[in-house]
């Protein structure tokens, strides 16, 4: 076994013990929330999906800035490093879209009356979503290493240029046309016991994240020093 | 700079001069268009929603579309018999490689408008008024930004092994913001309303075409890095 390959391990078996700490900790956000935080006066049970929603919400978004800017970086330096960990930042952010868009519609429904709507947050963050499901298409479909580096990148970049001009112009759209009244979502100021729960929540999915992005990471790595370029 | 600008033209007079000849990508995407305008006819329920309200959305759903078709053209003519290689190995600056195709994109993509726009007229039956030149700067404010994405995209898929499927599904997400500014415009300027009054997606749309262009004509040399 090569050293690179040797510290690759090291690097996976890390991510790996992050990961199982974090998803522990997801288990023990759960019984907080449920057992230990006031239940929402209005909106009942369907909060709880908040200390959730909301962690991975912002998750995700750090995770694509995250790739936008390691992408640029990455043009600049060109370290095959910053590309492999741009890739993983996409996969894991891709991740947490999924449970951003599933958990959102859930509380939606019973409490905004649906389970979609165009709301100018809503519809950045499936663009983002879709954008960065092509942003993994594109780089399974070059086999080459630096190809496939360089084409992500610009993807990165384009995208996070693209953010505030998709947020501007659906926040043009809805201001030109009547608010939903039915669907307004209310803005509580939180009581510290949720405010507690939703902070140890952040810190519970941010530590997924890292370890996630550790055990693809050093994956990366390891198909790289075996000559397995397609394993992704 | 008028170095650059010479170098670009060549590049772009050889695709259009190549295209003239063929005529097959600027004729069957025309004919795209006019068939999207057609089949858009039916996608409605006749007599709850009128062809006026569907207009806008249809004209700017057939001209992206049949951008779209030409992108691919642009590079996948440069892979056969290498071409692409004879080009980069030419004393040209990648920036004027980016403008030539760029501009060459343009003139196809103006061209497909040009030709749909008064089929859409015809079919929708759409009383134009005093808006047409309204119209048509709307149109090109819109159109200038997202070629320059489509150009940069077709640089890199034609590469793939996907390349028909991957330039959408990577372009759309770009598309979100000048078609919606743009069915926004077109749809009250044919209700009459003035300029004025659209002030603000004007402006939107003119910073998309400043700051696409630019990061565009930025990154597009990595792609072309061997």
């Amino acid at each position: 076994m090569t050293p690179q390959a040797q510290a690759a391990t090291a690097t996976i078996r890390r991510g790996l013990l992050l990961s199982g700490i974090a998803l522990v900790g997801v288990v023990l956000v759960y019984a907080l929330a449920l057992f230990n935080t006031p239940t929402e006066i209005r909106q009942g049970l369907a909060q709880k999906i908040f200390y959730i929603h909301v962690p991975a919400a912002i998750g995700a978004l750090i995770a694509f800035s995250l790739v936008g800017l390691v992408s640029g970086v990455y043009l600049w330096l060109r370290d095959p490093r910053l590309d492999l960990f741009a890739h993983a930042s996409a996969e894991v952010g891709v991740v947490f879209s999924v449970v951003m868009l599933t958990t959102g519609p859930l509380w939606g429904k019973p409490i905004w009356g649906t389970w979609w709507t165009w709301d100018a947050r809503l519809t950045l963050t499936l663009f983002l979503f879709f954008l960065f499901v092509g942003y993994l298409a594109l780089r399974s479909a070059v086999p080459e290493p630096a190809e496939r580096a360089r084409y992500s990148a610009v993807v990165g970049i384009l995208g996070l240029f693209l953010v505030p001009f998709v947020h501007l112009s659906v926040y043009l759209f809805r201001t030109l046309h009547p608010q939903p009244v039915l669907l307004k979502p209310s803005a509580p100021s939180m009581p510290p016991e949720m405010l507690r729960t939703l902070l140890i929540s952040m810190g519970v999915f941010t530590l997924l994240y890292a370890g996630f992005v550790m055990t693809r990471y050093g994956l990366a790595i390891l198909a790289e020093s075996t000559g397995d370029s397609d394993a992704d | 700079m008028t170095d650059l600008i010479r170098l670009a033209w060549a590049i772009a007079a050889k695709d259009l001069r190549v295209e003239m000849r063929s005529r097959t990508a600027i004729v069957s995407a025309v004919f795209f268009a006019a068939l999207v305008l057609a089949i858009f006819n039916f996608a409605r329920a006749p007599g709850t929603v009128s062809q006026a309200m569907l207009a806008p959305s249809v004209l700017w759903v057939t001209f992206t579309f049949a951008a779209m078709l030409t992108f691919n053209r642009a590079f996948a003519l440069e892979r056969e018999n290498a071409a692409l290689d004879g080009l980069l190995v030419a004393p040209i600056p990648r920036g004027a490689l980016f403008l030539g195709k760029y501009v060459a994109n343009l003139g196809f993509v103006f061209t497909v408008e040009a030709v749909s726009f008064p089929l859409f007229v015809l079919f929708f039956n759409v009383s134009l008024g005093d808006a047409l030149p309204s119209l048509l700067l709307v149109t090109g404010l819109a159109t200038v930004g997202f070629v320059a994405v489509g150009t940069v995209f077709s640089a890199m898929v034609v590469r793939t092994r996907f390349a028909d499927l991957l330039l959408p599904l990577l372009f759309l997400p770009f598309l979100v913001p000048p078609v919606i500014g743009a069915v926004q415009v077109t749809t009250r300027l044919l209700d009459g309303r003035p300029l004025s009054e659209v002030w603000g997606w004007l402006r939107l749309l003119a910073a998309y075409d400043v700051v696409f262009l630019t990061v565009c004509a930025m990154v597009f040399p990595a792609i072309l890095d061997e």
